[in-house]
């Protein structure tokens, strides 16, 4: 029995929460990680939320991609981690409209 | 953005499940695999967000059912287990997601993996499969607890004699029923050749479960020849209360 303890959601997991500032759907979006190259789904991302804001780590290398902090009345976007993100506009999210 | 809902019904799925339908008037067509986040406001201001599937089909009557699970130590699950009411309003944001989503427009096999609770959006794709008379091939593997912890266990079986394109095969991690040809435990390798579809079929994965199941299931679908691109996950887990 493996006695590692996974602390990580997914990036599905944060699409509420980015849903306050993109109109399209973030899940199915795919972005590259900028130490290691790959490019994967947003909802592959693993998501740390117990500290007081998201932070979407790289599947693969565990790299930064993404930190989320709301304080007050701002919320502050890190996305240095991604050199693109590649969003569908085909579907447009009616609940954004 | 964020929508009341009423809730109009509540049934309890287990000891410690309850599924909760909501009539939400502004409510769109939401897709098979979404989830809303609900928020509870306390008095003094305070509130918590958390996230839930969907459990319902896509359909027109703007319903929305979710299916929560109490956590031990919960902050949202035990209000919304064992204190909401028939009549009492809910904050909610959604339907999100586009990833984690079964459309009535695939004809490929399915896979469904269930962890626990995982079972949830994974049958908003069963209902959602029968509810638009999609032949598309589906199974689901389910692996819970013991036979008492099986969520929607009456409509899981009313599926196996009417409907045999959609197989449902169970796990049981800690007890199973008398006679169960297979020990307690955890999926494996054999269950996977057992119970899923050959990869050569090339099925569409969809695996959701606490994220240690996640990790488990994807890498035996992955070792058993499934593609990683074939295999789409949702994982939950107390940090973030997902159900």
């Amino acid at each position: 029995m493996s006695t590692h303890t996974y602390d990580y959601l997914d990036g599905n997991a944060a699409a509420g929460e980015l849903s306050k500032i993109f109109a399209l759907d973030v899940t199915a979006a795919s972005g590259q990680c900028a130490h290691c190259g790959t490019t994967r789904r947003f909802a592959e991302a693993h998501l740390y939320m117990q500290g007081p804001g998201i932070v979407a780590r790289c599947a693969v290398c565990e790299n930064v991609l993404l930190r989320l902090v709301n304080v007050r009345e701002r919320m502050f976007l890190d996305m240095q981690g991604m050199t693109f993100l590649s969003l569908d506009t085909s579907q447009l999210i009616e609940s954004n409209r | 953005m964020w929508r009341v809902g009423t809730v109009i019904a509540l049934h309890d799925e287990t000891a410690t499940a309850r599924t909760i339908t909501l009539d939400v008037p502004d409510w769109p067509r939401h897709v098979a695999g979404q989830h809303v986040d609900v928020r509870l406001t306390a008095s003094d201001g305070y509130s918590a967000v958390r996230s839930y599937s969907i459990a319902s089909a896509p359909n027109s009557e703007r319903r929305v059912e979710l299916t929560v699970e109490r956590l031990p130590n919960g902050e949202v699950s035990p209000y919304l287990t064992q204190e909401v009411a028939v009549n009492d309003r809910l904050e909610l944001r959604g339907p999100i997601g586009g990833w984690f989503v079964w459309r009535t427009q695939q004809t490929e096999p399915i896979q469904l993996i269930a962890g626990g609770s995982g079972i949830v959006p994974l049958m908003a794709m069963i209902r959602s499969r029968a509810s638009a008379v999609s032949t598309a091939p589906f199974r689901l593997l389910y692996s819970v607890r013991e036979p008492r912890a099986v969520f929607y266990r009456d409509e899981l079986q009313a599926l196996l004699p009417h409907d045999n394109s959609v197989s449902v095969s169970y796990a049981y991690t800690r007890t199973a029923p008398k006679d169960w040809p297979r020990p307690p435990g955890r999926i494996d390798a054999a269950l996977i050749a057992d119970a899923t579809w050959p990869s050569k079929l090339v099925p569409t994965c969809y695996v959701c479960g606490p994220t240690s199941f996640v990790e488990s299931a994807t890498c035996l679908l992955t070792a058993s020849g499934n593609s990683p691109d074939k295999v789409r996950t949702e994982r939950f887990g107390p940090t973030g209360d997902r159900q």
